[in-house]
């Protein structure tokens, strides 16, 4: 699971082009436009990798802290069956992050470097994870809807220009689809039980309604800097392009269940083929995004404490002789 | 604030504040290039990387995250270091001809003489 990679409003704007040798730019875009892709040790231009360090550092770090809320409920997982499949996506999830930080280091940040930045904060992660999974429903809205908003954006990124990261994603997606199943199937269950079960998903559907609604992040400013990017394929979709794709395909399968939606502005409009709804609170994604969530501090805390405890094993396992390689590809 | 349902929180009683030093070089140790065979007969595919302490390892993290759903049956794990590799850059190396064509089975096509023959030469046939 992901959400898209954050980029700070605040940042200073970059003179994107600065110092690039124009020669090898031209030969560099016209790689992309011939849909070839970027290799590791390809000429690129600082720019195209320090978004892509960003955006792929980002995303692993979703992956690992999106295991955390799911992981809290593998012990009270209703029955035998549901724990062998949370278990199997929470690893799956971890996994994805490994697959992601292999990509990221083709571009020359380090494991170390990344982590470092993860537990101390200064690396963001999908701001979703920032909210508790209260109940049993909760995270099977997680696995139904996160998921589902996970799988729009990381197909789209999957056909992104840097090989290394549309090679992880395409991996990814295919394990994804056992997450929006299994979530489904999960959220269907508990809609079609006993009225208590139809209480308990509604609840969680009401509390995660707003978090999903952020998920894509807010509409993109339309700049100079988002243009080239997607000239450099290394963003694929608008925001708002992927928060309609979800709607269009979500929202009728929760109103199939019998679901409300909290959200008296969510309509398909006939005029426009889009979606209303009520703008999302922008002030609270960047209050949570930020350090003020109910979550944030928890969730890095115990990142520090799973760091911390492994540290001595990884210590004893080291041989001296070993040192590191870029990974190849 | 919420009270946390996380059991690592609330068993271990992390303190949200916890400091700890920053991971050093090596921590994740080095990588590993994977090729993996998923069934008997098939080629061995190159799959990904896993970061391990040794070969042994290597092939254990490899067996978790190539090899934990669907179907395999072997692995092999080399150390990334010991790759020899082109580079993009040379890869002129791989311009010889512009036309292939003559190392194709494609590129001998004998039906139109054959045809072009036998009709020269009805009434000899
Ligand atoms: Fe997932
Ligand atoms: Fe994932």
């Amino acid at each position: 699971m992901y959400g898209n990679a954050y980029i700070d409003p605040n940042e200073k704007p970059l003179s994107i082009l600065d110092g690039e040798d124009p020669i090898k730019l031209a030969e560099f875009e016209a790689r992309i436009d011939r849909g070839e892709k970027i290799e590791p040790k390809d000429w690129m231009p600082k720019e195209y990798r320090k978004q892509l360090i960003r955006m792929i550092e980002q995303h692993a770090h979703s992956e690992i802290i999106g295991a955390l809320p799911e992981g809290t409920w593998i012990t009270r997982a209703p029955g035998f069956k549901r724990k062998l499949a949370l278990m199997a996506k929470v690893q799956d999830e971890v996994g994805h992050a490994q697959l992601l930080y292999s990509a990221a280091e083709t571009l020359g940040k380090s494991r170390e470097a990344m982590i470092n930045d993860l537990i101390t904060g200064k690396s963001k992660y999908s701001n979703v994870f920032n909210y508790p999974a209260l109940t049993w429903a909760d995270s099977c809205i997680i696995a139904w809807l996160i998921d589902a908003g996970a799988i729009i954006n990381q197909v789209a990124n999957s056909k992104g220009s840097y090989g290394p990261y549309g090679r992880a994603l395409e991996r990814i997606c295919v394990e994804e689809s056992f997450h929006l199943k299994y979530g489904h199937h999960n959220v269907v269950t508990l809609a079609t039980g006993t009225p208590f079960q139809r209480q308990m998903v509604q609840e969680a559907l009401t509390r995660w309604w707003p978090p999903i609604m952020h998920f894509f992040g807010p509409s993109d400013k339309i700049s100079n800097h988002t243009t080239i990017l997607m000239r450099w394929k290394v963003k694929m979709a608008s925001n708002d392009d992927m928060r309609q794709q979800f709607l269009n395909m979500y929202v009728p399968k929760i109103w199939d269940l019998g679901l409300v939606v909290p959200d008296v502005n969510l309509k398909l409009n006939e005029a426009t083929g889009l979606w209303d709804y009520t703008e999302p609170d922008w002030d609270e994604f960047k209050r949570v995004i930020n350090g003020g969530g109910p979550c944030n501090a928890e969730r890095l805390a115990v990142r520090r404490n799973a760091e911390e405890k492994g540290r001595w094993v990884r210590k004893a396992l080291l041989q001296k002789d070993s040192s590191y390689v870029t990974p190849l590809a | 604030m919420i009270k946390s349902l996380d059991p690592r929180i609330t068993r271990e009683q992390i303190e949200l504040n916890n400091p700890i030093n920053p991971l050093a070089d090596m921590d994740q140790w080095e990588t590993y290039e994977v090729f993996h065979q998923k069934k008997r007969g098939d080629q061995h595919e190159h799959v990904g990387i896993v970061h391990a302490p040794n070969l042994e390892m290597a092939l254990l993290f490899s067996k978790e995250q190539f090899g934990r759903r669907g179907i395999s049956v072997n692995i092999w794990v080399v150390k990334t270091s010991n790759v020899f590799a082109s580079d993009y850059d040379d890869a002129d190396i791989f311009e010889t001809v512009p036309d292939k064509q003559y190392r194709e089975a494609g590129g001998y096509k004998v039906m139109e003489m054959i045809n072009k023959y036998k009709k020269e030469n009805k009434k000899i046939i």
